[in-house]
């Protein structure tokens, strides 16, 4: 399709796309092919002389019981990316049902969705998880990516109405609907295509926004138990006084990992934004 | 073949809709078999409310509409199809008509898709080929492209060949041709006129006069939702009586003839909320009086096939 | 003479190449004379009005000179521009309801852009004042908001204000495409009146519309895919225009009181070339009923009778 051609096209012209995604696909790779290059088991307490600066033999150096804090950051990451994915994915989807259905729909559909969104959108997220990640005693990845999800789908729902709404009253559809088609095939297959752009973005930013939550989550001690993450390792390391011992290695790569991540995917989110609004485009 | 009866249309606006707004009152007309009736406005006006609610992609607050003397407000959701089979419509905007990510022969696709799944392959080729002869375009030049690919002129053919490949009886033509250029108008109009000679009726939806003098039998003039005259257009256009007809057919601009001096009330902020005639602050007459604002003043008969809804007639 | 242009050429740059949008065009504007510039989208009339006042990219100046009065303008030139925008040269754009800014009052307004020009706003209020009743905008207007306007009264406002400074020159943009008829009608006369009072000396209208120049224009200039076609009084454009396109485009236009049933009128067969890659020679050759062999050439925009000018090679042969 010549469009599409065309933003792929400009998409890798615009600087900002390619930054962000360079630093998300090379993290991803350490993520997803780290593991096999790592011996190290992230848990087991190998280097006896305990925390060591980076060396040859532990690349980001060890942890205060001696830990491979490479091996750590490795897996961190999986589950860092893996909540971008599965809460971010999560929020994006209810946000994309709901947004759908209250603006195409409209009426008294509408009115209840937006109440409901409201609602959601006013609830504070982070006290709510807070009591609820308090609540359960072993919380696993899992638990954590459908809190995540489960609460910051408004935001999506929101731009997705709005959106849906605009769509919705142009001649296209009103012939869609003089074609005697269903409303969720008018939704699916000529509404939705339209907004490719719009939900190719919310996910990102979805994305970018889960990972920033549950980092802060794991950092407060409320992220899951039978695991690690990026968050985690920052909260081991601060509990077992890296900052004051001056073991910068052991909370570095974790915070400037999320730092990078997050930033990219908002840098590639403002490029996208170039890319998809040709006003915004620099010749 | 149509028939409204007493429709309106209002809409809640405000802040907790408090206030009505009157998008079409009280509106009746008809269209017989094998008629082109142009329904004249201005922006405002309720012309294209009135198009959509014949289409049923809005519903009436009020009154009836008949095709082919069934009420359509009878007509259930699952028995819709029948519906469209016979009534179609073609908007305004040519592009917007089109889901400009998709080719646009995706239209036809879709109306196979719902309306003859059982006719396949050479069978439905050739109803396309056949309806694209109809209205004049080259299958070639046309089928698999993208809307920006073609011509405003060819892309509203193409809306009214999906319009032909079903069997209609009634086509709800809304301002199809003020998108277009000068060069093209005119085929399209002509095109409408062939249809109708082959027995189609057409609701002509314009605010251009000279276009709808142009292909009409019967007029319609509506003013703010309400219908101002109504009857043959050569009589309309020939010897309006209403002070708003006067006034348009004063200011539109001819090419036959300048504009003569004649004072014109501007337009005015908001709309009227009060119950009288929709014409009163704007109107020249120069009897118009306390009797105007009481009540929306009927249509009456002028004289055969013209009716005004004039109190000084 | 108020506006001479010579051989004024101006590319569009897009992605796939140069779109050859005005190509050499020569034609001048008298004092107080009232220009109509017509022609399909994309013949080039806007191009052809907005490089005048504002040639920006992705608009390309190709070459030619505009002479305004005593001056040339410097149109290549986006800064050196300033000095004539809006004093000199002004333009009422085509939406120009929404180009006012929707936060400022329009007195508010005025002021800046007349301080920008280095003007004193209490110096020409009571100006603006004569000419708000004149559009019969109440004085009011000027503290209020865009948005309590009406359309057809921000189009008079925006009148008001591009010709505030009595511009030699002014570039009107389908003004009237949007309004109603009645509207139409009062914002077509006014820009005769702004004429007569000598608000602006003369004046280029863009329109898709022949039948509003037909009331209101003195001369007419048609355009023809990116060349100029034909240019004479309003009166001989109409009646007796030489160029086929223009007598093409004149007759297929419905007049109240033909009706297809008596009398169905004829479009113009094919459509405008594309502008990427045009054709050589006389661009409406292909949907010309004469062309011939020599149309294979560019014709040269021609006196053929006094203040008739057209680039027809058919009308040449029977004068040259």
């Amino acid at each position: 399709m010549k469009k599409t051609n065309e933003f792929i096209y400009f998409a890798f012209r615009n600087k900002k796309v390619l930054v962000g995604l360079t630093i998300i696909v090379v993290f991803l790779l350490v993520g997803l092919f780290g593991p096999l290059i790592i011996k190290n088991d992230p848990f087991a307490y190998l280097n006896p002389m305990g925390a060591q600066a980076p060396s040859s033999e532990y690349l980001f150096g060890t942890t205060f019981f001696g830990q491979d804090v490479f091996a750590q950051f490795v897996l961190g990451l999986r589950a860092t990316f893996l909540v971008g994915v599965i809460g971010g994915g999560l929020a994006t989807f209810i946000g994309i049902l709901v947004g759908f259905t209250a603006g195409y729909r409209g009426g008294l559909v509408d009115e209840v969705l937006n109440i409901l969104t409201n609602i959601v959108l006013v609830i504070p997220g982070m006290a709510v998880l807070l009591i609820i990640a308090a609540y359960l005693q072993v919380r696993s990845l899992w638990t954590e990516c459908i809190f995540i999800g489960l609460t910051t789908w408004p935001w999506v729902a929101r731009a997705v109405r709005a959106q849906t709404f605009s769509l919705r009253t142009r001649d296209f559809v009103d012939l869609a609907r003089l074609s005697g088609m269903k409303s969720t095939k008018i939704i699916f297959t000529e509404i939705a295509p339209n907004m490719m752009s719009y939900l190719v973005m919310s996910f990102i930013l979805e994305f970018g926004g889960a990972i920033l939550t549950a980092a802060t989550l794991d950092f407060i001690g409320l992220g899951p138990t039978n695991t690690l993450s990026l968050g985690l390792m920052m909260q081991y390391s601060v509990l077992w006084g890296a900052l004051q011992l001056g073991f910068w290695w052991w909370f570095i790569p974790p915070g400037l990992a999320i730092t990078a991540i997050v930033g990219a995917f908002y840098t590639m989110n403002v490029g996208l934004d170039e890319v998809f609004n040709p006003k915004l485009r620099e010749l | 073949m149509l028939k409204l009866e007493n429709v309106s249309k209002t809409y809640r606006v405000g802040t907790f809709g408090g206030k009505e707004l009157h998008a079409v009152n009280n509106v009746t007309f008809d269209i017989k078999e094998n008629e082109v009736v142009s329904l004249i406005g201005e922006s405002g006006s309720g012309k294209s409310t009135i198009g959509k609610m014949i289409l049923k992609l809005i519903t009436p607050t009020a009154g009836k509409i008949m095709v082919a003397d069934i009420d359509i407000s009878t007509i259930k959701e699952t028995n819709i199809k029948e519906y469209y089979r016979t009534v179609q419509g073609v908007f305004q905007d040519p592009f917007s008509c089109y889901n400009p990510i998709f080719k646009a022969d995706r239209l036809f696709k879709n109306i196979h898709e719902e309306f003859y799944p059982d006719v396949q392959g050479q069978a439905w080729e050739e109803k396309v080929d056949e309806v694209m002869k109809c209205v004049g375009l080259n299958p070639e030049h046309v089928l698999n492209k993208f809307p920006h690919q073609l011509s405003g002129g060819q892309l509203q053919r193409f809306l009214i060949a999906r319009a032909l490949l079903l069997d209609i009886k009634l086509l709800v033509a809304d301002e199809i041709i003020s998108m277009l250029d000068a060069s093209t108008r005119i085929d399209i109009l002509n095109l409408l006129g062939e249809l109708k000679k082959k027995g189609l009726s057409i609701l002509f939806i314009t605010h251009d006069l000279s276009l709808a003098y142009y292909i009409s039998e019967r007029a319609v003039i509506l003013y703010r939702g309400c219908v101002a005259e109504f009857g043959s257009s050569g009589k309309i256009f020939g010897t309006p009586v209403h002070p708003y007809t006067k006034m348009l057919m004063a200011s539109v601009p001819r090419l036959d003839k300048k504009w003569e001096s004649v004072d014109i009330h501007l337009e005015e902020e908001g709309r009227n909320h009060y119950t009288g005639c929709a014409y009163y602050s704007r109107c020249l007459h120069p009897r118009k009086d306390a009797q105007c604002t009481t009540k929306q003043p009927p249509l009456v008969e002028v004289e055969p096939d013209h009716f005004a809804a004039c109190y000084k007639l | 003479m108020t506006l001479k242009i010579e051989n004024l050429t101006v590319y569009y740059n897009t992605l796939r190449g140069d779109v050859h949008a005005l190509e050499n065009t020569s034609f001048s504007i008298a004092d107080g004379e009232i220009m109509g510039l017509a022609g399909e989208s994309g013949c080039g009339k806007t191009t052809l009005g907005h490089s005048l006042i504002l040639l920006k990219p992705p608009m390309k100046y190709i070459g030619g000179k505009v002479q305004l009065d005593d001056y040339e303008l410097p149109i290549w030139d986006m800064k050196k521009m300033d000095d004539f925008r809006f004093s000199q040269v002004s333009i009422v754009p085509q939406y120009a309801m929404n180009a006012m800014n929707p936060i400022r009052k329009i007195g508010t307004m005025t002021e800046e852009l007349l301080r920008s020009k280095k003007m004193d706003y209490s110096a020409i209020k009571p100006e603006l004042i004569r000419r708000l009743d004149l559009v019969k905008l109440p004085h009011e207007v000027l503290d209020m908001y865009p948005i309590e306007l009406s359309g057809g009264m921000k189009q008079r406002m925006v009148m008001v204000l591009s010709t505030l400074l009595n511009p030699s020159l002014l570039i009107a943009d389908e003004i009237t495409s949007a309004l109603d008829v009645s509207s139409q009608k009062a914002v077509a006369e006014m820009l005769v009146e702004f004429r007569d009072h000598e608000w602006v000396k003369s004046m280029i209208v863009i329109t898709h519309d022949v039948s509003i120049l037909y009331q209101i224009a003195d001369t007419i200039l048609i355009m023809y895919a990116g060349q100029l076609a034909e240019k004479a009084s309003t009166e001989t454009i109409i009646n007796k225009a030489r160029h086929p396109y223009t007598h093409l485009l004149i007759s297929s236009l419905p007049k109240v009181g033909v009706k297809y049933s008596d009398n169905p009128l004829a479009g113009i067969p094919g459509k405008p070339p594309l502008l990427l890659t045009p054709p050589t020679g006389c661009r409406f050759r292909d949907r010309c009923p004469y062309a011939f062999e020599k149309c294979t050439e560019v014709p040269p925009f021609l006196e053929v009778e006094k203040k008739h000018y057209v680039a027809c090679w058919k009308e040449f042969g029977n004068h040259a």
